[in-house]
């Protein structure tokens, strides 16, 4: 299996985001939000950060 | 943050447990360790379960597939941290290195990638197993 970059990324952010909402949260509509809450936190910040190292790097 | 955290009751205290919290209350605790969602399980918590179970072991499986490396030794501090995160995966660690997963060592950055899932996902496991202790004790609902 090889992923790409991206496609491990959100692989990585949907588990992870599963988990913490079940586990953070109490009912499920707040899981359900706190879990789409973390898949955005984790994938828009990879975005941030590699367009970050990306102008650092030219 | 997006929403707010479990709250605690109107003293301030965690709710107080339930009768049914007699007996062994660490055995969601152990169960859900050895086996991902099992504690959810127990605690009559199945769909909680399956997700869990489904998001940890596909975790780890892919991190497999990816031909990440399971820590084995603790030569230094880093291989002790790795080998810790990856014992929270309970019997898919040990199964897996008895199958003779995961012992290749680490030649692309998928694999890198790949080793690090399974990090994750045993510490994603732990904290899914801790959650099923804090709902066997009330502290959760």
């Amino acid at each position: 299996m090889h992923p790409s970059h991206l496609t491990a990324v959100l692989l990585f952010a949907l588990f992870a985001s599963t988990v913490f909402g079940i586990t953070m949260r109490d009912t499920p509509k707040r899981m359900f939000r706190y879990g789409a809450y973390c898949f955005a936190l984790f994938v828009g910040s990879v975005i941030v950060f590699s367009w970050v190292m990306f102008l650092i790097a030219r | 943050m997006a929403t707010t955290p479990n709250k605690p009751n109107a003293a301030g205290k965690p709710a107080a447990a339930k009768p049914s919290d007699q007996g062994f209350v660490y055995l969601p605790l152990i169960a859900g360790w050895l086996v991902p969602g099992a504690g959810h399980f127990l605690v009559r918590k199945p769909i909680r379960g399956a997700l869990l179970a489904v998001s940890i072991i596909a975790m780890f499986a892919m991190g497999l597939a990816m031909q990440g490396q399971l820590h084995t030794s603790a030569q230094d501090i880093l291989d002790l941290l790795g080998m810790v995160g990856d014992l929270g995966s309970g019997l898919l660690y040990f199964v897996s290195r008895m199958l003779g997963l995961g012992s290749q060592p680490v030649q692309t950055t998928v694999a890198d990638y790949g080793s690090k899932f399974i990090v994750v996902a045993g510490l994603l496991n732990v904290i899914a197993a801790v959650d099923a202790h804090n709902l066997r004790t009330g502290r959760k609902s």
